[in-house]
């Protein structure tokens, strides 16, 4: 692994995860099983294709790769072993770091609300979640006209479970260098 | 005392460039046991080898040394030379001062002295060069043919037609292999069984080939020119001497729904059958496990269950009571034209393969492969021709095809493109648009691979004039909903999702390599590649020729291929056995091993080791003719001159020839001389 | 008694209560002890390695370490997000370089990726034999005989199949097994593995809509009474989200947990097993599941009384019969 192949998408990647995304052949097998499909314009192999040929501005700037359900249909079903449910990942990963996500709101709000739950509580308070989920996106209606059923039958709780070695939970955020 | 020749090559430049080939030489000229030494530039060319036949006679050579190129470009034709200077051809040995010097140093001092010192090396060896005869071992002109395949029977043909008899050896009950499952071929569209069955009745009533039908290879003895084959005639209970092939025991057979493996499991046979109507030999087979007078003797009943087709044969030809039998043939070549089998997406799968669960694992129904649509097209198949769900026998109106199933798929343990599917799902898109005309037919390919003569103009029409749908991308799912089978693909060529709603599915699974091959392989010592086809000696120059002397191999079971192709491999055969058989004698190199039978103590370390079976076990009789020991003796015309047995030989009593002992303790003494 | 780490995560404490609830219910049923790990934390799930690949190895590590230093051999995760994230973190961290020396010192305590993970449906798989047997031994008739389930395995209890490798990913059976022990008809269904939009729940619920959709519109039209789940995210988009995907004059389509199909099969309340906290009510079916296994039971029971009485009559007359006969032999 030279600093040459480093500097490149495709060698970003490999060095990441050990995958080549050369093994990719296009073959689209992944895209066809793909849930998301219908409401991304970039599909999983459209991401193999955009490491493989190294086009990092367009790769990390892409909204696409934040509707991906994480369901590994891909993966499992990828004739090379391309494994693009992790690429993906990846590319998520180094486009966080670049400052160039394009997450589309609600799902920004959803995941820095999750991480920032468990970074103060070490486990997830749904209904803290809920309200700094709203907060953050926006969305203030969301869900509440489910609120009142979810509340009779016993599936909300008011007060948060925090764990005794939630100082743990926050250094382990400090040494991942995430900031929800 | 030794008089030695030393002629070094510049190659061109190939050697000189990094070599100072002068200098080489220069200095073996004053090495002991050097009477002659020169350079020049071409040392192979016609004035190069003058240039040593000169030498020879004109210095009183008593041994040539080439310093140049590797021993496998160059010997023979060298020792030719030396052989007509009148010298022994095996006192020319050659140092390789290219191979293992000039191209794999920069530095011209260090590569130069490196030369010097593998110069002398050899020289020191040929020093101990014994003048040596070659072999010769007699011939059978018999050939035998394994696999009675479209490839089997054009070797056998060929061979016979030569002049020489060959027994041509099928495990089926007849000759025809896989191509007489075929309804047409590409990219004429002939009739297959048209095409084959004229040539499968020409083997058949040919006076040169002796055809066992129902038989296997048991085992096989000997060495090229010398084969001893052992063929196992499995138990038919039908005396093929008696049969008249009226058919009239199949007709009274009660047990009617065994799945016809020849119909790919579509439709069914009778328990005494014959495959096809048009059947080389057209005698029946009664399948033991399904035969119901068999399974009462198996349940151990007194009285026997049935016995219809042998009251119904007049010719008295059933017998109940046949078993297996053996036959001994002896031939000088075995040529090995075994075929393929298809991948099943199944389950069940041998290590290293994985089956499609996402296609189904084989489990629904109207989810073919492409030997089955092959059936279904065909005129005498289990449908007469018409293309019919397996499920309810309707007529489908959309039928996808889906190429490279199982192939180039690293995942499911299949690597290779098997060539042919995407020639014959363009044919079956074709077939099905000719009979269905207002059908629609649908292929997910990656790419098109048809190469061959008038390849691409066929594939071409299936999408030009027959409306072929042709979608570049692969299938996710394959599933039963309802009475339709769904098909999630996708077309990157437009970047949609393709969701179909299918009649009828046709897979394009991967050419593998038969059932049982690994076995075969061993019984002939040749070797299999990690997919289980048979390895040719030299994937360019040698392709019909195995590592094992005498064993040639033609068709598909060295790796997928086409009809043309297996049949050109079978007369690239039959050339290659007809070459073989065109002296009476066969030549080989001395270079083997012998045994010296006076230090000899009969431990027989070298027989196990032996990878070629070469080593056997000889006798010492006393004067009066009492066995009083034994001692190895090495069959020269097995031997392959590994070494092997001289490298564990605990009394030093076996020595490789031109690979002596001594001749390699005098190399290791040269280099470890000189600093 | 065997005896799990348990590892809830943060759904079981919160919107699935009920799975909570029926696995502890079933588990003592079952003689299968459960210790939760003390002081466990949130596992990351998708939010965790979606967005940084170390923060979602290391915060499921963090609970394996726990679960080692408490001295534990396995780890029961029955949410399926939890599970997989657990022993994906297991895999990464035993073949990516670096990771397995690196991972001790940011999550803070010595890890030795000793504990194995195991899921809920796995378990019940393996406890197969037990179910049937208790099943068929309990007093009130088993509401569950012959009733269509369709089990819904959903994308992380069987991909991808180096971190799962229990069952089949494209045609798994576990939870099929679990349901047929059960005495229910384990349906064939297209959508066992089909993704149900997961994690989008809250930020993009228009696709669990259309998703969540395709799931229902299968399992019925292959006659599903109720479809069977082990996943606290699969259940929610289906169960709270039905609503939104329902059409009109359509009958709602119970879910169930597994452990509550099993807990129902083992003669446990309802209310035991937190089956009145769906949104899709279930009372309706349980009722009428009751209903149609006491009828099968009295009808049962009545042929039975039916036939001893025919045997009985069948051998008093056989009796005086003979009587008759041994008179007339007498006079012999």
């Amino acid at each position: 692994m030279t600093s040459e192949t480093r500097r490149t998408l495709s060698g970003e990647i490999l060095e990441a995860t050990g995958i080549n995304a050369a093994t990719c052949y296009q073959c689209g097998k992944c895209s066809a099983g793909c849930p998301m499909a219908s409401e991304s314009e970039l599909r999983p192999h459209a991401v193999m294709r955009l490491v493989m040929q190294d086009r990092r501005e367009q790769a990390l700037a892409d909204g696409s790769i934040w509707l991906c359900l994480t369901c590994e249909t891909c993966s499992a079903r990828c004739p090379n072993a391309c494994d693009p449910a992790r690429v993906i990942d990846a590319v998520r990963e180094l486009s966080i770091e670049a400052g160039v996500a394009d997450m589309p709101r609600t799902i920004a709000a959803f995941h820095r609300a999750f991480l920032q739950q468990i970074r103060t509580n070490g486990r997830l308070h749904e209904m803290g979640m809920v309200m700094e989920y709203k907060l953050r996106s926006g969305d203030l209606m969301k869900d509440v006209t489910a609120a009142p059923g979810m509340l009779s039958r016993g599936k909300l709780s008011f007060r948060a479970e925090r764990i005794e070695g939630v100082d743990q939970i926050k250094r382990i955020f400090e040494k991942c260098k995430v900031t929800p | 005392m030794s008089r030695i020749g030393v002629f070094v090559c510049h190659c061109g430049e190939n050697i000189s460039r990094t070599v100072d080939v002068e200098a080489v030489a220069e200095a073996l000229k004053d090495h002991p046991g050097v009477a002659f030494a020169t350079d020049y530039k071409y040392m192979c060319s016609d004035p190069g080898q003058a240039l040593v036949r000169e030498a020879i006679e004109e210095n009183d050579l008593t041994g040539v040394v080439i310093a140049a190129c590797s021993p496998h470009m160059h010997e023979k034709t060298f020792r030719r030379a030396v052989d007509q200077a009148g010298l022994n051809q095996f006192m020319c040995e050659m140092a390789n001062i290219r191979e293992h010097c000039s191209w794999i140093h920069e530095d011209r001092a260090d590569a130069t002295a490196k030369a010097i010192d593998i110069a002398r090396t050899i020289v020191e060896k040929v020093k101990h060069n014994q003048p040596l005869e070659t072999i010769r071992i007699p011939v059978t002109k018999r050939a035998l043919v394994i696999g009675g395949g479209i490839a089997g029977i054009q070797a056998a043909l060929d061979i016979a037609d030569g002049g020489h008899e060959v027994v041509l050896i099928e495990k089926e009950a007849s000759i025809g292999g896989h191509m007489s499952q075929l309804s047409e071929t590409f990219p004429t569209l002939d009739c297959s069984q048209c095409i084959l069955t004229p040539r499968m009745v020409e083997a058949y009533q040919h006076p040169n080939i002796k055809l066992y039908t129902w038989s296997e290879v048991e085992s096989v003895d000997g060495y090229i020119g010398n084969f001893t084959v052992k063929i196992r005639k499995k138990a038919r209970s039908v005396n093929e001497d008696l049969c008249n092939g009226c058919g009239d025991c199949q007709a009274a057979c009660p047990v009617k729904k065994i799945p016809s493996e020849f119909e790919a499991g579509l439709g069914k046979r009778t328990a005494i059958s014959v495959p096809f109507p048009q059947a080389v030999p057209n005698i029946p087979v009664l399948d033991r496990q399904n035969c119901t007078l068999f399974k009462g003797r198996r349940k151990g009943l007194a009285k026997e269950v049935c016995g219809k087709c042998k009251e119904a044969c007049l010719k008295g030809a059933i017998d109940y009571d046949t078993e297996d039998t053996f036959v001994e043939e002896a031939v000088g070549a075995i040529v090995v034209a075994t075929g393929y089998k298809l991948y099943d997406i199944g389950r069940e799968q041998p290590e290293g393969i994985k089956g499609y669960g996402e296609y189904g694992y084989g489990e629904v129904p109207d989810v073919i492969d492409g030997l089955q649509f092959e059936r279904l097209a065909s005129a005498s198949g289990p449908t007469a021709g018409a293309i019919l769900r397996p499920s309810d026998g309707t007529e489908p109106k959309t039928v996808v095809f889906v190429h490279c199933v199982g192939s180039r798929d690293p995942e499911k343990g299949i690597k290779y493109c098997s060539k042919i599917c995407c020639m014959y799902s363009a044919k079956h898109a074709m077939l099905y648009k000719h009979k269905v005309h207002d059908g629609r037919a649908v292929a997910f390919y990656m790419d098109l691979r048809a190469a061959g003569k008038g390849y691409d103009e066929f594939s071409r029409r299936a999408i030009e004039e027959d409306g072929a749908e042709f979608v570049r991308g692969r299938v996710s799912r394959i599933f039963r909903d309802g009475d339709k089978v769904k098909v999630w693909g996708y077309d990157t060529l437009n970047g949609e999702q393709v969701v179909i709603d299918a009649d009828m599915v046709v897979l394009a699974t991967a050419m593998r390599a038969q059932d049982g091959i690994r076995e075969l392989a061993q019984k002939l010592s040749v070797s299999t590649d990690e997919h289980g086809f048979i390895n040719e000696a030299h994937p360019k120059l040698r392709p019909v020729e195995t590592n094992t002397a005498g064993v040639f191999v033609a068709g598909a079971c060295q790796a997928p291929r086409d009809i043309p192709e297996s049949v050109a491999m079978a007369s690239a055969t039959g050339a290659k056995v007809m070459s073989l058989f065109s002296a009476d004698e066969l030549e080989r190199e001395p270079a083997v091993a012998i045994v010296n039978e006076n230090t000899c103590i009969g431990c027989m370390r070298c027989a196990d080791v032996c990878p070629y079976g070469a080593v056997e076990q000889r006798e010492i009789c006393a004067v009066d003719g009492h066995v009083c020991g034994h001692v190895a003796y090495v069959n020269p015309g097995v031997c392959q001159g590994c070494g092997t047995c001289q490298a564990v030989c605990l009394s030093k009593s076996v020595e490789l020839q031109t690979f002596t002992d001594e001749q390699i303790y005098s190399e290791i003494n040269a280099l470890c001389a000189w600093e | 008694m065997t005896d799990y780490a348990y590892y809830p995560g943060c759904s079981l404490h919160g919107t699935s209560r009920e799975f909570d609830e029926s696995l502890r219910a079933v588990a003592a049923e079952l003689g299968i002890g459960l210790t939760e790990i003390r002081d466990w934390s949130c596992c990351g799930a998708s939010s965790g390695h979606t967005t940084d690949h170390l923060l979602g190895v290391a915060l499921p590590a963090r609970n394996l370490a726990l679960a080692e230093a408490q001295g534990h051999h396995t780890v029961l995760a029955p949410c399926a997000a939890c599970y997989n994230r657990l022993s994906a973190a297991r895999l990464a961290i035993a073949t990516e370089g670096g990771l397995a020396q690196s991972i001790s010192d940011v999550i803070g305590q010595p890890f030795g990726n000793t504990v194995q993970v195991r899921n809920a449906v796995e378990l019940l798989r393996d406890a197969a034999v037990t179910i049937e047997e208790k099943a068929a031994a309990t007093l009130a008739p088993n509401p569950l005989e012959g009733v269509k389930l369709a089990a819904y395995y959903g994308c992380l209890l069987v991909r991808p199949a180096e971190v799962c490798g229990y069952d089949d990913p494209e045609h798994p059976t576990s939870m099929d097994e679990v349901i047929s022990a059960c005495g229910a008809d384990d349906i064939d269904w297209n959508m066992k593995v089909e993704c149900c939009g997961a994690a989008f729940s809250v930020s993009r619920t228009s696709s669990v809509v259309r998703l969540g959709r395709a799931i229902i519109d299968d399992a019925r039209a292959h006659g599903a009474e109720a479809i069977v789940v082990a996943c606290p995210l699969c259940h929610s988009n289906l169960d709270l989200r039905q609503k939104a995907m329902a059409q009109r004059g359509e009958e709602p389509l119970p879910i169930l947990f597994v452990t509550q199909v099993v807990g129902l099969a083992l003669g446990l309340t309802p209310e035991s097993l937190g089956l009145e906290r769906h949104f899709v009510d279930t009372e309706p079916l349980i009722a009428r599941l009751v209903e149609q296994a006491a009828a099968r039971d009295a009808e049962e029971r009545r042929v039975k009384q039916e036939a001893a009485a025919k045997a009985a009559e069948r051998a008093a007359r056989q009796k005086v019969g003979a009587g008759a006969g041994q008179k007339e032999g007498d006079v012999q």
